[in-house]
Parts: structure tokens; sequence; C-alpha cells
């Protein structure tokens, strides 16, 4: 086993800003909004720093898709302890849509091409919520996946994941390679320091292009109108029961 | 007449009266501190403050076995804050070094996540610094897209507006000048910066000022992180990093929080007024094409202000592809009606008719706020001391009538520069003490274009307090400055302190705001949410009280609480205790968007800002 693990990240809108629909609706603004790595991403880096430091693997390698920015994302992910970034360019309309089945291409062909023993990934990202790449990589790498883990465990070449779902945890052992996708409660993210941010900047990070790992980016899907959810109405007091039931056969409800 | 009215019998009265309300409460005041040292909170004062600025980590137990060790690392130039005078300084300083084919490390350190996101301003750019500093900034695509091709000066009452002619050679005449979005503007100086190799950290405050065993200044030291809300250490604690360096510039904008320190350690201010402020609360608006005049400057003084109360507004039309507007409000924090609330102010001038007729049909997409200098020349302090300089609107060169202080301080940073980079690149170190002594840099300064600019109109600001307020201020900029270029013989005094300035809340009437009718004017949560703020909620709180029980003991029994209506992002609030008598302080350091008006306004001057761990605070976009 090459001991390495690959971790994707991606940089989206800070989840503190305001977003804003362009005025031709064809999308988002992002133009000098903040931007900062996906909060799931940031836990899947720690998970792979963590288990650098426990000796259970050797090298973690920070991978993102995007614009020039998107380094500086790969920049943070070097400071929180990643050994060296691979930025896989992708920049106008192409990245506008960009999305989790290229994604997922794009990661089984650098997985297979860095011949990794895991690929972390964060659940989804905030921005489109789509909780997909992690699973459609699995799939095109036909890799067991341990998804929504919030317990990450080696053993042996095993891993055993416990994962949150619906009805609880369940705890599943799964064979390397594999695919983990990271949840909230799997750790605390560390800061990203000054000093290794410095540190950072000695780091390499490999510039590739999707046609360098024979990947198509075109897009299956096409975004034909961005809109802000409808206005929320103000809701109306009522004084009694019998307001009440007059009210909902006003509306029609009954 | 004017020389002698320093103060309006008013101001007097309201003086003496705090001034005898001080000393009673003196001795108790005393008292309350000695006996709450150990634990700052007495029965009724749960604990507020838990940082570590108040409460020193030395002696807390939570810290024993704790490793405090620092990384350190050296450059030439340190500069803290990546506003307008810190980059023009940065820049400055490789031009030189590349001049003179030297090597020159300099790194500069900014609280914001990235350069530009905590820059507020009108703003209404004068190019003269910017045509210094970079000649051919239009081909390196300066931000510079808005020439003002309209100039409107008014003054408004309730319903309706005085046009006022803006005879050229007042100091609000707009031609040359650009309608920029100032954080626009200083990412664009920030990749010039790193273009030119100057190492940019955003997101790491300067949290602590080093120093040399000769007391001159060392360096920064970055804010720590990993501190949780009580006080103690969370398991991702780590340790801030030393940043030493033959000089540090200090460009923290309007009442930095290192300058605060620096004055008081070498005694800065003691030739020099204290520094008066204002607050001005800014909104970017995307309006009706229909209305829309690229270029077009807009400013009011009067409604819904009265005269007493120095401020006015400005409505800045941009000509960037969207038909934008910046409007915005400023209220001098002399004012002494503890009811006041800027933020509420500005909500209901934008309902006057001359205003709205703008808005009607737009929609607001930004909101923020920021405290900025009026004190002008009678408040610049001593600006050299060994190891550092003080650079931009910390110490504060805007020129208040024309509300403009970018150009002067990018000039000042660009000085700074120059006068500091022949004596680290000297063969040997020309200093008395370790950290380097620049008091050229005050010369120079003094011998440039700032200081004639300020000096010209050093008296319009001062020339408020008077009986006619506002119309005195306004005749005497029309006879000493306009005709007499204010070349007259005295320069006027500011009242002191704005902390100073609130009279009783039992000696004012409380002002009947109009509710936000949700298309105009908005509540303050909801404009809070639009700057984008946030901050790491596991933290101390940043806005850090000297005693905890002073906010309910004299703010709200003395001043009914004003920290509540000053503050535009909501941070202060006074609730019920949980108990049923009384009530407490609570502070939403979460909401913060760095004005530093509590600091500056503070009836008890018992609220000390400092800076929260580094990338917090609003996200503003082009602001």
């Amino acid at each position: 086993m090459s001991g390495r693990v690959l971790v994707g990240v991606k940089r989206v809108i800070d989840y503190a800003v305001k977003i804003r629909v362009k005025p031709d609706n064809s999308g988002v603004v992002t133009d000098g909004v903040k931007h900062s790595m996906n909060p799931f991403c940031e836990i899947a880096v720690e998970e792979a720093v963590k288990l650098k430091e426990k000796k259970f693997i050797k090298e973690v390698v920070a991978v993102s898709c995007g614009p020039q920015q998107a380094q500086e994302t790969i920049r943070t992910a070097l400071a929180m302890g990643a050994d060296r970034g691979i930025h896989v360019e992708v920049t106008g309309k192409d990245y506008d849509t960009l999305g989790p089945l290229q994604v997922s291409k794009i990661f089984a062909a650098l997985a297979k091409k860095e011949d990794a023993q895991l690929l972390i990934l964060g659940k989804q990202a905030i921005d489109d919520d789509c909780n997909q790449t992690g699973q459609m990589t699995a799939a095109l790498l036909d890799w067991p996946q341990g998804t929504f883990a919030s317990e990450v465990s080696l053993e042996g070449d095993k891993i055993k994941v416990v994962r949150e779902i619906d009805g609880g945890l369940e705890t599943i052992k799964i064979n390397t390679p594999a695919v983990l996708t990271a949840d909230l409660r799997l750790n605390t993210p560390r800061y990203a320091t000054l000093p290794n941010i410095m540190k950072a900047k000695k780091k390499k990070i490999a510039q590739v292009k999707p046609a360098d790992l024979g990947v198509d980016i075109t897009s299956r899907l096409e975004v034909l109108r961005v809109d802000e959810p409808p206005q929320r109405l103000a809701g109306v007091t009522v004084e009694t029961v019998d307001d009440l039931v007059a009210k909902l056969k006003e509306s029609g409800t009954i | 007449m004017f020389p002698a009215s320093r103060y309006s019998s008013k101001a007097h009265r309201c003086i003496r009266a705090l001034q005898t309300v001080q000393v009673e409460h003196a001795a108790p005041q005393l008292y309350a501190t000695l006996n709450t040292r150990r634990t700052c909170s007495s029965v009724s004062t749960p604990r507020i403050t838990t940082h570590y600025t108040v409460h020193s980590r030395d002696k807390d137990s939570r810290w024993e076995g704790v490793e405090m060790e620092r990384f350190a690392d050296e450059a030439d130039v340190v500069i803290v804050g990546g506003g307008p005078a810190g980059l023009s300084a940065a820049i400055r300083l490789k031009q030189l070094a590349n001049e003179h084919e030297k090597e020159l490390r300099v790194c500069l350190v900014e609280k914001a996540s990235q350069i530009g996101a905590h820059t507020l301003s009108g703003a209404c750019l004068e190019p003269s610094a910017l045509t210094e500093l970079i000649p051919d900034w239009k081909e390196r695509g300066a931000p510079l897209n808005t020439p003002v091709t309209e100039d409107v000066f008014s003054i408004l009452t309730e319903k309706h507006r005085i046009p006022v002619p803006i005879l050229p050679g007042l100091p609000m005449v707009n031609h040359g000048n650009y309608i920029v979005r100032l954080g626009n503007f200083v990412r664009w100086l920030g990749e010039q910066a790193e273009e030119l190799g100057v190492e940019l950290y955003p997101g790491y405050a300067a949290a602590e000022v080093l120093f040399h065993e000769d007391g001159s200044v060392k360096g920064i030291a970055t804010n720590d992180v990993g501190i949780s809300k009580d006080g103690s250490p969370k398991d991702v604690f780590e340790r801030g990093m030393e940043l030493h360096a033959k000089v540090t510039l200090f460009g923290e904008g309007c009442h930095g929080h290192l300058a605060k320190q620096l004055y008081k350690q070498f005694n800065l201010r003691e030739n020099c007024e204290p520094q008066t402020y204002a607050i001005g609360l800014k909104e970017v608006w995307a309006i009706d094409e229909k209305k829309w005049r690229p270029g077009r400057t807009e400013h009011s003084v009067g409604w819904p202000l009265n005269r007493h109360t120095y401020g006015g507004s400005f409505l800045y039309h941009l000509n960037e592809g969207e038909p934008l507007v910046a409007l915005g409000f400023v209220v001098g924090l002399d004012y002494s009606n503890p009811y006041l609330s800027p933020f509420r102010e500005f909500q209901r001038w934008k309902h006057h008719p001359f205003v709205a007729a703008t808005l009607e049909g737009g929609t607001r997409i930004a909101y923020g706020a920021r405290a900025l200098n009026e004190g002008g020349f009678q408040s610049i302090p001593k600006l050299t001391f060994p190891g550092g300089l003080l650079i931009g609107c910390s110490p504060g060169f805007m020129n208040v009538p024309k509300i403009k202080g970018t150009h002067t301080a990018m000039k000042s940073g660009m000085l700074a520069a120059e006068a500091v980079f022949p004596k680290i690149t000297a063969e040997s170190l020309d200093s008395e003490t370790t950290g380097l002594h620049a008091p050229e840099y005050a010369e120079t300064l003094k011998n440039s274009w700032v200081w004639k600019e300020l000096h010209a109109v050093r008296n319009i600001r001062p020339s408020f307090h008077n009986y006619f307020g506002l119309y005195g201020g306004m005749a005497y900029t029309g006879v000493f400055y306009w005709i007499f270029r204010g070349k007259e013989p005295w320069t006027l005094k500011h009242c002191g302190l704005d902390a100073n300035q609130l009279k009783p809340a039992k000696d004012c009437t409380p002002i009947e705001y109009p509710k936000p009718d949700g298309k105009l004017s908005f509540d303050l949560l909801s404009s809070v949410a639009l700057s984008g703020t946030n901050h790491e909620g596991d933290q101390p709180p940043h806005l850090t009280l000297k005693d905890d029980s002073v906010p309910v003991s004299r703010n709200l029994s003395i001043y009914d609480g004003p920290e509540q209506r000053f503050c535009p992002a909501g941070v202060y609030e006074y609730v019920p205790l949980e108990t049923g008598e009384g009530m407490r302080l609570q502070i939403n350091a979460q909401n913060c968007v760095h004005c530093k008006t509590c600091d500056i306004k503070d009836p008890s001057q018992n609220i000390n800002w400092v800076v929260p761990e580094g990338g917090g605070g609003p996200a503003y976009n082009g602001m």
C-alpha cells in the first residue's frame, strides 16, 4: 500500500455571507465575495492529517478543482498539515457548470494516478448541498465507501467506519482502498496558523488540466434560471379557535 | 465671537454636571473595583469579560502547563493593517528596494480574512496620492471607474430641500475626483503589493506589541487561537506568532487598539487635543435604472439631525455596469443626547422625499458601519517612537469638510516608507535604540501637502460648537475658508473627549423613531446580517470591560444604556436578569462589525475593544 491519502477540498462562499442572485438570474454573485474552505472539507483534511500523525498513512495530498483562487484553499490545507497539493485548473464557463459527476471523474483518475490508498472528502459542499461526489467517485473506482463518517479507525488493511444515519449510528468494516466522506462530528479541525501558512508557501502545488487526466468535463446539465426563494409571508395571529377555523375555511384548506 | 465660544453655555453646564456626577461616583467606583478584582463579579453582576487582557493567564489554573512559547520570525519592516495607508507604505518600500537594488522583507498583517473585507468608506477618492504612488494606475486596471460628473449639496428639512450652490473653492467640490468602492480599490492595491513581493497575511490580527529591553518596539505578535468563551484553552489552542522587525508601521485605521496602547506607552498625545470622531453608516443599493445618474454625488446636512448634532449624508451613483448607489449617514460622536441612535437616524433619513425618490423600487444589497476621525489638525499625535511609526487614519489625517481621508492616508504611508527605507538599508543601524526611530517621517509630513491641506481646514469642524450650531459652522466656513482660505491666525479647540459629551438621560428627551417599513428602512438585525459579519462563537468576547459592574451601575442608570443605541451591529443589549430583579448587559460579540464606536463613545470609558481571532468580522465586498 502506498500509504497515500487524497483529500478533496472545495472553495465555497463563506457560510456567513448573504447570497445575492445576479441581476440576470444566471447564477449567484461570487465576484469579490468572501470565500473559504467548505467546512466539511476542513474536517476531511483534519482527519487525514490525524491519520498521518498516528502513522497509519504516510502522505496527505490536497486536491481542488477550480480557477486560480482554488490555490488559496489548497494552501490552507497545506497549512493544516497536508504534504503537497494538486490544483486541477477549471476556469470560466467550465467552472460554472462543474458538478459532482465531473469532479468525481477527476478524483477517480487522480486516485488511480497517485495510487491512493484512501480518498477522503467532505460529505457535501455548502453551496450546492449535492452530497454526491464521494459516492460517485467510489462507484467509478469500484471502491467501498464509508459515507457520513463520524468515527474512522484503521485496522490492518480494513477500515472501521461509524456512520451517522437517520436511525442512529451504523458501524461498518470496509476494505481499502476506499472512499470516506466526513460528517460534522468526525473531528474539530485545527486552525491554520501563520507559521504554518508561511511553511506552506514552500510546499508544492502541482497544476494539471482535466484533459491531462483524460476527463471530459462538459456538463450534461444546463442551468436555466436562478431565483431567490419566495418571500415568506407574515403570519396572521388569530384570537379564538372560531377565528382559526374561519381562516382555514377561507384559505380553502378545510 | 468665534474663538471665545469654545463652549456654548449649554455645553458648559453639561460638562460641569458630568464632572459632579463623576466625582460622586469616584469613591464607590474605586471601592467596587478593589473589592471585585479577584472575581470581577458581585452578587448581582454575572461575569461578562473573560479575555486574558483583563484576566491574566499567569495566575489562571486552567492555563497551568500549557505551552506558551511563540514561534518568531524576522522581517525588515512589519506593517499592521492592510488598508490604503499600510498598502501604500508597503508598495513604496518595495518600489524603493527595487530602485536601489536592495533586498527587503516586508510583511503585512491584516485582521480581515481577505484584503478589503474590513474596508468601508463613501467614497470619493482624490487621485493625487495614487498618481504619485502608481502613475500608470489606469493601465494597471485600478478600479476608479466613476469620475464625478455632478455635485449636489442640500440642507434638508423634514419635507423639503434647500439647495446650496457649490462654489469653486469650497471644500466639497469634487471635480477631478472618482467615486470608488474603496474595498475594491484596496483589494487592487493588495494585488499591486503582492506583485512587488510584499508578504501579505490576511486573516491574522496583530494582537500584541512586542518590546525590546530598551523599551523600543520590537514587532508584533498575532492573536492566539483556540481559547474558549470562558477563557480556558481548547484542544486546538495555539499561540500566535511573533513577527520581529527593524521598524513597525501601525496602520490600523481609525481608533486602532494597538495605537491606543502606544499612545499611553510613549505618551504620544501629550501635546495634541484628544481625537474626536464620527460614526459612518453605509448601504449599497441596486436601484431602478431610470433613476440612475452615474457620476452624481449628493451630500446633505440638516434633517433629521438638529443643528447641534454634527452630521450629514452622502449618496453616490456608481458607474460599474449595474445601477448601484452607495449611500450613507455620518453622525458626530460628540452628540449629547443618549437617546440618539445613529442607525435609526440613517434609516429615517432615507424616507426624506428627495432620497426616497432615488431608492424607490430598489433593493438594498450591503450594509456596514465604521468610525471616522474628525479631529483633523488639532488631534494629530506624535507620530514616531523608537521602533515604530503611525500612519493613516490611525493618527488621523482626514480632511473633515471634504470628508476625504484616503488620499492623505496613502501619502502618509508613502512618506513613512521614504523616511524608513534609507535607515533600514544603511550599512550601520543609525539609531540609539534597537528598534529604529525615524523622526524624519514627521518632518517630511509637516512639509508636505497633507499638512497644508489639514491646516487650511482646521477650524471648520470646531466652528460648529456655537449657539447657531450647523448654521454658525457653515457661516464660518463661508467666510474663513472660502474667502480667507483658512489663513486666520487662531486655531479653534474641540470639546474634549467624545465620551464626556453625553448628558444624563433624565436631562434629555427620548427620540421617537419611525418603525422600519422593510422597503426603504430596515431593522438592525437584518442589516447586520447583510454585513456578512461573523466570528468564531467559542472565543472570549473581544469587547472587554475593565469592570463588569459598570454598565448597569453607571451606563444604564445615568445614561439609559447608550451603547444599545450607538452600536450599529446590535452587540450590546440590556436584558432582564434571570432572577427577575434588575438588568444585565449582554454582549453579542459575534455581531461586531469592528467599527470601534463603543470604545470611543462609552461614557464610562469602560469598554476596551481588542482584536478577536483573525478572519472574523465583516465580509464587506467593495464597500
